[in-house]
């Protein structure tokens, strides 16, 4: 049983060859602000790279932020191998530019939220702090 | 103290002999008809520092604009930056855009491109075309400026760490077709020191990235005189999240290091700095943007005459173009987008540039469609066109505040690059982590800004709707990356083996003993080398660089 104070860790990740990390950092310091341990990945990383690194840091969630275009492909990539890996109860969120039309086969893919531009930071805090224990209690860790 | 009348009859005169003033009427809607130029004779005001700070357009420092008569005789450069998919689905976009009065190309490169591989590597995979047109080889050169006349368009494109090799293979569509080098016009933006600042599309360190850098510089001038062979930058340093002054000081320092590595080479800089040009950003904060600009052009011209003693008025001059804050674009309420880059435009038009780019509203949701593109391009024409800005150079100067606040940027510039210079440059500076320490805190501070409801955007978080607006958004095809992959595979199997083998060890050996790698990369592109290959030799060369992650 994990103690009620047990804090929330959150992998923000930068999957493919995009550069663009304003929005990723500025995300993973309010989430740390916020009271969580965060783990930021760096640039230019693999769904490989991604999903052992947060199954070595043993986090509750990963945040994937793309602005490429390509998120269809990096969010699923990364799913199959949480799953292929017995991990697929970290919780899988993301955001940048991603198009409206997406968001549903996103979500049918298994991804918590997307959050896009102009999203305040405290909305992730709160989507963070509400599924992560929910997520806990389900599988009966708190 | 210089007459209005005598730069009338000298360099505004000198100018028109260049290029007449445009046949439209230099009038505003009452019948009243401007002078070119206003200066503190015409108030009948004393302004004792007017010549040294302000000056006249076309004259030392250049403040009130790079040439004589500006807009009078020609306008803005209309330049819309585009690119998506296949090369003939990009060469389609460009027709249609000259068609529509646009005055200049501006490719937009995918990922792999951008990073140097393939469409065909693994790495590629799900980027291919997605926010730029993917380019392996010359055969995706060919195809993207297939019936377009290369001495008749300028080209710029936005290619940094492959900048050489994209640059070569644009040269050898030319070459191929006939046209003449001298004649062309264009800009590679081949800045790397922004891209270890902002951007992050580095490949190699910094050191050999530099050097192919300085490599342009050297071969530029030789080779395809009218091309501007770098756009220092400070676009990305803003959209990154800096504010205006540091983006203006980042900027400037980052010009002044590959003079200093020029010099250091053995080059005459009154041969390469006339070559030289830039980029800046244009965000809502209207005076700020438009106090940038005329800081800019002053800063530049000082330094680059007192500081490392160019002769040639040319080398002083800092010409640059200018794009809308794609930062700045919220994806709520996306229409209002269209009255945010008509504001940020017109500062961009007050503060003088030479050359601009205007987003299209739809970009904080994904590529601009036509539609969108097109209104963005109207926009700048109904600048230009119908708001009477451009009856009279430089209209705002004189401005107490536009004043002011032009001398208070340069002041926070200059103070930003002495700290560069003292810790070593800007090298030093990357290694040490300054900028992205300094960006992390720039952008976090402005967030909370927003959040705390300090800063106001419309539509963000104020002024909300409950319904969300639709609008239609530009769709990739996924067909891409198939259709690039067959592509490659006919080159390589088409191509002269040997051709590209000796250009490969050409390029190697060239990167080994430290000589001028450009006319290796355009045999290389001549030989249908692809991309790839070119960048993976210098790769195993010059190695590659990480960058630390820092929150």
């Amino acid at each position: 049983m994990a103690d009620v104070d047990r804090r929330i860790r959150v992998l923000i990740a930068k999957p493919g060859l995009d550069g663009h990390d304003r929005g990723a950092k500025v995300v993973a310091r309010a989430l740390r602000d916020a009271g969580m341990e965060v783990i930021y990945t760096g640039l230019r990383q693999t769904p490989e790279m991604i999903v052992s690194a947060a199954i070595q840091e043993d986090v509750d969630a990963i945040g994937l932020s793309i602005l490429s275009g390509a998120h269809m492909h990096y969010f699923r990539e990364v799913k199959r191998l949480l799953e292929e890996q017995g991990a697929s109860d970290i919780l899988l969120f993301g955001g940048g530019i991603i198009p409206d039309e997406d968001v549903p086969k996103l979500k049918a893919l298994g991804v918590a939220a997307v959050f896009g531009p102009g999203t305040s930071t405290q909305e992730i805090v709160d989507f963070l702090k509400k599924a992560v224990p929910e997520r806990w209690k389900a599988q009966g860790l708190a | 103290m210089r007459k209005k009348h005598d730069w009338l009859r000298e360099t505004y005169q000198k100018s028109l002999e260049k290029m007449p003033e445009r046949p439209v009427a230099h009038r505003t809607l009452s019948g009243i008809a401007p002078e070119p130029l206003y200066t503190p004779e015409d108030i009948g005001v004393l302004d004792p520092e007017y010549e040294e700070k302000r000056g006249f357009p076309g004259e030392y420092p250049y403040t009130r604009g790079v040439y004589g008569s500006m807009y009078r005789s020609k306008l803005w450069t209309m330049r819309m930056f585009a690119g998506f998919g296949t090369a003939e689905q990009t060469n389609e976009r460009f027709k249609k855009l000259l068609k529509a009065g646009q005055t200049g190309l501006s490719v937009a490169f995918d990922l792999p491109t951008l990073m140097g591989y393939d469409s065909d590597h693994p790495l590629s995979k799900g980027e291919v075309g997605k926010c730029g047109v993917a380019v392996s080889s010359l055969a995706d050169m060919e195809i993207l400026f297939e019936g377009i006349n290369l001495e008749e368009v300028t080209t710029s494109m936005t290619i940094n760490s492959p900048a050489n090799a994209i640059w070569a293979m644009y040269l050898a569509v030319a070459k191929k077709r006939g046209y003449d080098w001298k004649k062309l016009g264009g800009t590679i933006q081949n800045d790397i020191l922004k891209e270890f600042i902002a951007q992050k599309e580095f490949i190699f360190p910094p050191e050999p990235s530099v050097k192919l850098v300085i490599d342009t510089f050297e071969w530029g001038p030789k080779n395809v005189p009218k091309w501007n062979f770098i756009s220092v930058s400070g676009y990305h340093i803003r959209e990154a999240g800096s504010t205006a002054v540091q983006e203006l000081a980042w900027t400037l320092a980052d010009g002044f290091e590959y003079v200093e590595a020029a010099l250091k080479r053995g080059l005459d800089i009154d041969e390469f700095a006339p070559r030289i040009s830039f980029f800046f950003d244009v965000h809502n904060d209207f005076f700020e943007e438009i106090a940038k600009f005329r800081a800019a052009r002053r800063i530049w011209a000082k330094e680059m005459r007192y500081r490392y003693g160019a002769k040639n008025p040319q080398s002083w001059m800092l010409r640059t173009h200018a794009q809308t804050a794609g930062v700045s674009l919220t994806a709520q309420q996306p229409l209002n987008n269209i009255a945010r880059v008509a504001i940020q435009a017109l500062a961009a038009v007050l503060g003088g540039t030479n050359s601009l780019h205007t987003d299209a509203y739809d970009e904080a949701l994904a590529l601009p469609t036509e539609e969108s593109a097109t209104i963005a391009l109207r926009t700048q024409q109904i600048i230009a066109y119908e708001t009477g800005v451009t009856h009279t150079i430089d209209p705002l100067a004189g401005s107490y505040y536009v004043e002011w606040l032009t001398d208070e940027m340069e002041r926070q510039a200059m103070e930003i690059i002495q700290e560069i210079h003292r810790m070593g440059g800007v090298v030093r500076a990357i290694e040490e982590g300054y900028f992205l320490r300094e960006l992390a805190e720039a952008s976090y501070r402005y967030q909370q800004e927003v959040e705390r409801k300090e800063r106001i955007i419309v539509g963000v978080n104020a002024f909300t709707d409950e319904i969300p607006l639709k609008v239609p958004i530009q769709l990739v095809d996924p067909e891409v990356e198939r259709v690039q992959a067959e592509r490659l595979a006919r080159v390589r199997r088409e191509r002269d083996p040997r051709r590209v083998e000796e250009a490969l060890q050409g390029l190697r050996r060239a990167a080994v003993e430290g000589q001028n790698t450009m006319p290796h990369f355009v045999e290389c592109a001549l030989a249908y080398c692809t991309l790839g290959e070119m960048m993976d030799v210098l790769r195993e060369v010059y190695g590659t660089y990480q960058e630390p992650a820092y929150v």
